[in-house]
C-alpha cells in the first residue's frame, strides 16, 4: 500500500498535480482491509473529501465497503474473478460489520454476490470495470519467464495503478517515471511491463466508459511528496537533532527508521551524523534522550500514547533538572491499545498534566505536514533556550498522510542554543548549574566541560545540584523553574503560537488544533463562496497557552465552534479554563478516522444555518 | 595534573549514610581509582539511580547525574553515545539494577557500551527501611522483614555473563584496596564492565554483616582466628581472560560455575573478561567512520551566523515529484 501510494503521488506530481493521501490500515501484518484514500487536483489539496470518483479494489471487501462512496459517473475497478463471491462469505469481515451489511442488503433488497452489489451501484450510474487480475498476472509472468505466480502477485498494485490511470487517460510515461523512481532498476523494469500491460488492457476494454480525466499541467517549481513522519525526520535533522531514541510503536516508528536510513548527514562543513538508538522500552528511550541532552547533543525521542505513558516519570525528571529534551508524540486511537493504527486527538490533557509535580514544559502542536517540518526543527530551539522538555504533539493522520508541497525553503532556519558556557568562560568562576537568576534561566554547561563540574539529581536541589530539602531553597527553586514559562510567553512570537485563517472579524469562529486544520480551511473556503463568513483560530502552542491573544480572538463572538478528534473537546475545555470563554458548539470525531472536508463543511453549515445541535459527532470513513 | 584521592572529595556535602555503611568504602575506592588512573573530575560522569547508592555521585567530585529508580543505565547510555570521550560510570543498588531496572541490566549487555557499572549489593532496600532486594537469598529473614524472604535470589554475576557483559567481577566494599583495583580494571576494560560490589547494610541486613563476611562465626579451631567467607579468585589461579573466541564458551561456563558459590566460600575478583567483542562505539564507528572524532555532542550544527549547516538535498531528492 505504501509503494502504491508513493507511485500514485509521484506520477501525479510529475504531471504538475497536487495530491493529498491518507493511509488506513489494521493492526496486523497483512490480510485485513487497508486502503489509500487520495485526492488529486491541479490546486493544492489539504484534506480528503467523501466523494470517490474511482475506487480501485483488489478484493471484494474493498468494493463492498467503499461502494457507496463512489459518485454518479464514477467507477469501480474490481477483480472479475471475484464477481460471484458471496459477500457474507468474505472471511475478513468482522461480525459487527456483517450485521450492518445484512441490514443494508435487506433494505435495498440486494442479492448475496459481489455482482449483485455492483449491479446496485450501476443503477446509481456508477461504472464497473472488471479486471481479470490473475489472468493478467499470468500473462505478465509468461512474458517475464516467471512461473511461480506468488513471485509476481505483488504487482497487483501496479496493475491497479495502470488501469486507474488508463481510465483517466493520464500520460503513461509519467507513471512509468514514477515506477522507475520507486523501485530498484530490475524490479522497476518488471513493474513497468506490468504497468503497460494494464494500460493496454484498460485502453482496449474500457474505451470511453470513464468521464474523468487527469490532465498534466506545467509546473515551474520543484515539489515534493512526503508523509508527516518524513517531514518530522527532516525537520529534526535541520533542527540539529543528533541523538534519537525510540522503541517500536505505531505510528511513530517510521520516523526513526527513516532517520536511521539517513544517519550520515551532509553539511556545509564536516560530515555529521544522527545516532538512532532502539532502546529496550520507552522508559529507556526518554531517559537515554535526556542523558544525551545533558551531554550536549540535541536529543529527541519519538513515540505514541502507550509509549509516552511509560515515559512520564522521565518527563518529570527532565522538568526538574531543566533538561532540553524533545518528545515527538504521535497520538493514535486510545485509551489502552485502543485503535493502534488509527487516528485520534485525545491525549492533549494527558501531555499537559503528565508527570508528578509541577514543572514547566512546552507543548507545540502542528496542523499539517509542512508545519511538522518546521516545528520539528524549532522545538529544539525552544527546548534549549528555555531548558525544559518540549512535546511536539502530532497525530496519526499527519504521520501517515502524504501531501504535495513546493520544496521547503529551509535555508533561513537558525539554530538557537541558548546560553551554554565554555571551558574558557568558566575559568576562575565557581559554576552553579541552577544559579538563581531573574528570569529563572541559568546558563548550561554540558557534561565533560573543564571547570564546570556540577551535579544533577531528581531530588530537589540547591544551586550546585546537590540534594536540598531546605524550605527556603525549595521555594526559590520551584519558582525558578516555573518562571521560565513566563519567558516563553513573552519571547516566543505569537505567529508561532497561533494561526488565524478566514475572516478575523466574523461573528463566528472555529477553534481547533492538529490535523483537522486542512479540512477546516477547505470547508471555510467553500462556505465563504456561499457567503458565510467565518474565522479559524488554530492553536499551535497549547502550553503555555497565549491566553490573552486567545481571549481577544474569542471575545464577543456569536458562535465559537470547537473542532477536535476526541470525545470531550479537550482544547475547548482548556480554552474555557484559561480564558473563561467556552465554545458553544462542538464538532467531534472519535472513530479513529480523520475528518474530511465534506464532513466539516456539512457540520459547519448546519451550525451556521441553525440546524445543528451543540454537539455533532462525525462518522465518515471505514 | 597529578591528583590525589582527596581531590575527588566533595567538601560541602555531608555524606548521610549510616555509620559503617559500605557506601563509604565504595566512595573511597572511587576517589582512589580516579586518582591512580590520572583522570580529572570533568572527564568523568557518574550516573546513579535511587537509594542510598544513588547518593554516591554527590560525594565524588566529578560530573554527577543522580537519576530515577532503575534508570541508571539508560541515562548512561545516552550520555556515552552522545559523547563517547567521557569516562562514564553507572552506579546503582541491587534493587535498582536487578529489580526495577532488570530489563535495562540485560539489554545493556547486548550493546557492550564501553563503560563501568557498579551494583551496591547488600540484599536489602535500605532507604525504604529494609525490604528484601532481589539478591537476598530465599528464606532469609533480615531484621525488617515481616516474613522470611519468599523469593529466590537473582545471581548478578551469572546474569551479567549471559547478558553479554564483557567484564564481570565482584568485590567487597570493606576491602577498599581490592575494590579500587577492580574499579580500575573495569574502567580500563574495553567494553561494558560489571562490578558486583558486596556490602553489609549495618542497619537492615543483620545476616550478611561485616562479621558474617569476615567469618567471625567460624573461627579456626586451632588458631582461634576467624575464617573469612570471601576469597580472591586471582589467588586461586582462576583465569577469566578470553584470548580467543574458541575459549569463550568454556570461560563463560567457568564463570557461571564460580558464580554459584555462596555461603561459606564466596569468590571475589574477575570472573570473566573478553575484549574481543566490539563495543557499541566500535559498531557505530563501522557505520559512521567519524563517530568518535565528531560525536553528536560535539557537532557544530550552525555556521557563524547561526544558520543550520545541514544540507537536506539528499532527502529532498528522494521526495521530489518534479
Amino acid at each position: 500500500m505504501d509503494t502504491a501510494a508513493n507511485i500514485l503521488g509521484r506520477a501525479c506530481g510529475y504531471g504538475g498535480l497536487y495530491v493529498f493521501g491518507r493511509r488506513e490500515y489494521h493492526s496486523n501484518i497483512k490480510g485485513l482491509h487497508s486502503y489509500f484514500h487520495l485526492r488529486i487536483s491541479s490546486r493544492e489539496t489539504l484534506a480528503n473529501i467523501n466523494d470517490v470518483d474511482l475506487l480501485a479494489a483488489f478484493d471484494a471487501e474493498t468494493a463492498v465497503r467503499h461502494m457507496q462512496e463512489v459518485v454518479s459517473e464514477g467507477g469501480i475497478i474490481v477483480d472479475s474473478q471475484q464477481m460471484n463471491m458471496k459477500v457474507l462469505d468474505i472471511p475478513t469481515l468482522p461480525p459487527e460489520f456483517k450485521d450492518e451489511l445484512i441490514k443494508f442488503m435487506n433494505e435495498k433488497n440486494l442479492g448475496e454476490t459481489l455482482k449483485d452489489f455492483l449491479d446496485y451501484a450501476k443503477q446509481k450510474n456508477v461504472h464497473v470495470f472488471p479486471v481479470p487480475y490473475m489472468e493478467l498476472l499470468n500473462q505478465i509472468g509468461e512474458k517475464l519467464g516467471i512461473e511461480k505466480i506468488s513471485k509476481i502477485t505483488r504487482m497487483i498494485n501496479v496493475l491497479t495503478i495502470g488501469v486507474s490511470f488508463a481510465l483517466f487517460k493520464y500520460d503513461r510515461s509519467l507513471v512509468e517515471k514514477a515506477v522507475r523512481a520507486t523501485f530498484p532498476e530490475k524490479i522497476a523494469a518488471m513493474n513497468i511491463m506490468a504497468l503497460n500491460h494494464a494500460y493496454d488492457y484498460a485502453e482496449e476494454n474500457f474505451k470511453d466508459n470513464s468521464k474523468h480525466r487527469l490532465e498534466k499541467t506545467d509546473v515551474h517549481e520543484e515539489r515534493i511528496f512526503l508523509t508527516g513522519n518524513q517531514a518530522v525526520a527532516m525537520g529534526k535533522v535541520l533542527g540539529g537533532c543528533r541523538v534519537q531514541t525510540y522503541y517500536p510503536i505505531t505510528p511513530a516508528a517510521d520516523e526513526s527508521e527513516y532517520l536511521e536510513a539517513h544517519e550520515i548527514l551532509k553539511t556545509s562543513g564536516e560530515d555529521e551524523a544522527i545516532i538512532v538508538i532502539q532502546t529496550e522500552d520507552e522508559i529507556a528511550a526518554i531517559n537515554s534522550a535526556s542523558g544525551a541532552a545533558l551531554a550536549g547533543a540535541r536529543a529527541a525521542t519519538s513515540t505514541s500514547g502507550p509509549g509516552f505513558s511509560l515515559m512520564v516519570e522521565g518527563l518529570s525528571w527532565a522538568g526538574n533538572d531543566e533538561v532540553p529534551v524533545v518528545i515527538t508524540y504521535y497520538q493514535r486511537g486510545a485509551p489502552a491499545t485502543g485503535l493502534p493504527t488509527r487516528h485520534g486527538q485525545a491525549d492533549l490533557r494527558f501531555v499537559m498534566h503528565a508527570g508528578h509535580g509541577e514543572f514547566p514544559r512546552i507543548i507545540l502542536s502542528s496542523g499539517d505536514i509542512k508545519e511538522c517540518f518546521y516545528d520539528a526543527a524549532k522545538v529544539f530551539n525552544l527546548a534549549e533556550k528555555y531548558q525544559m522538555p518540549v512535546i511536539h504533539l502530532l497525530d496519526k493522520a499527519m504521520a501517515n498522510c502524504s501531501q504535495t508541497y513546493p520544496v521547503f525553503d529551509y535555508g533561513k532556519f537558525r539554530i538557537e542554543r541558548g546560553a551554554i558556557l565554555t571551558e574558557k568562560e568558566l575559568e576562575g568562576q565557581e559554576y552553579r548549574r541552577f544559579r538563581f537568576t531573574e528570569t529563572g534561566l541559568s546558563p548550561r554547561v554540558v557534561l565533560g566541560t573543564k571547570n564546570g563540574v556540577h551535579w544533577y539529581t531528581g531530588d530537589e536541589h540547591n544551586e550546585i545540584g546537590h540534594i536540598s530539602e531546605e524550605p527556603f531553597n525549595r521555594r526559590l527553586m520551584v519558582e525558578k523553574r516555573m518562571k521560565k514559562l513566563e519567558l516563553v510567553e513573552k519571547e516566543v512570537p505569537i505567529e508561532e503560537k497561533l494561526n488565524f485563517f478566514g475572516d478575523k472579524d466574523a461573528e463566528n469562529v472555529v477553534v481547533s488544533w492538529g490535523s483537522p486544520k486542512g479540512a477546516i480551511i477547505e470547508a471555510l473556503n467553500m462556505l465563504k463562496e456561499e457567503g458565510f463568513s467565518l474565522g479559524f483560530m488554530q492553536v499551535r502552542m497549547i502550553h503555555p497557552l497565549p491566553t490573552d491573544h486567545v481571549k481577544k480572538a474569542l471575545e464577543g463572538k456569536k458562535r465559537i465552534i470547537d473542532i477536535e478528534d476526541n470525545y470531550s473537546g479537550q482544547l475547548g475545555g482548556i480554552i474555557k479554563e484559561k480564558t473563561g470563554i467556552a465554545p458553544n458548539f462542538h464538532i467531534l470525531k472519535y472513530t479513529g478516522r480523520p475528518m474530511t472536508t465534506t464532513e466539516v463543511y456539512d457540520a459547519l453549515k448546519a451550525i451556521l444555518t441553525d440546524k445543528a445541535p451543540e454537539r455533532q459527532v462525525l462518522m465518515f470513513g471505514s | 595534573m597529578d591528583l590525589k584521592p582527596s581531590d575527588f572529595r566533595v567538601a560541602d556535602v555531608f555524606a548521610d549514610w549510616c555509620p559503617g555503611c559500605g557506601d563509604f568504602g565504595i566512595m573511597n575506592a572511587l576517589h582512589m581509582a580516579f586518582a591512580e588512573l590520572g583522570l580529572e573530575p570533568h572527564q568523568i560522569v557518574i550516573v546513579s539511580g535511587i537509594g542510598c547508592s544513588g547518593k554516591e555521585p554527590h560525594n565524588v567530585k566529578a560530573y554527577g547525574v543522580h537519576t530515577l529508580h532503575g534508570r541508571t543505565l539508560p541515562f548512561a547510555l545516552g550520555i556515552k553515545v552522545a559523547n563517547p570521550n567521557l569516562e562514564v560510570l553507572a552506579i546503582g543498588g541491587d534493587g535498582d539494577g536487578l529489580g526495577i531496572g532488570a530489563g535495562h541490566f540485560v539489554n545493556a549487555g547486548r550493546r557492550n557500551l564501553d563503560m563501568t557499572y557498579i551494583i551496591h549489593n547488600n540484599g536489602v532496600y535500605g532507604l525504604t527501611k529494609g525490604q528484601a532486594s532481589p539478591t537476598l537469598q530465599r528464606d532469609m529473614k533480615t531484621k525488617a522483614l515481616q516474613k522470611p524472604n519468599i523469593n529466590e535470589a537473582v545471581n548478578p554475576i551469572g546474569l551479567a555473563v549471559i547478558s553479554g557483559y564483557t567484564f564481570v567481577a565482584r568485590s567487597y566494599a570493606y576491602d577498599v584496596r581490592h575494590l579500587k583495583e577492580i574499579i580500575k580494571q573495569g574502567i580500563q576494560h574495553k567494553g561494558l564492565a560489571f562490578i558486583d560490589c558486596l556490602q553489609p547494610c549495618p542497619t537492615y541486613n543483620d545476616i550478611n554483616t561485616k562479621d558474617w563476611y569476615a567469618g567471625e562465626d567460624r573461627k579456626d579451631p586451632t588458631t582461634g582466628k576467624p575464617q573469612s567467607r570471601l576469597y580472591k579468585l586471582e589467588e586461586t589461579g582462576f583465569d577469566p581472560n578470553v584470548r580467543d573466541w574458541s575459549e569463550d564458551f568454556q570461560k563463560k561456563v567457568a564463570a557461571m560455575d564460580k558464580a554459584r558459590e555462596w555461603g561459606d566460600r564466596i569468590p571475589i575478583g574477575v570472573f570473566y573478561k573478553n575484549e574481543l567483542e566490539p563495543t557499541l562505539q566500535d559498531r557505530l564507528s563501522k557505520r559512521i567512520p567519524f563517530y568518535l572524532s565528531n560525536p553528536p555532542a560535539k557537532q557544530e550544527l550552525s555556521d557563524e551566523n547561526g544558520f543550520s549547516k545541514v544540507n537536506l538535498t539528499e532527502f529532498i531528492e528522494d521526495l521530489k515529484t518534479s
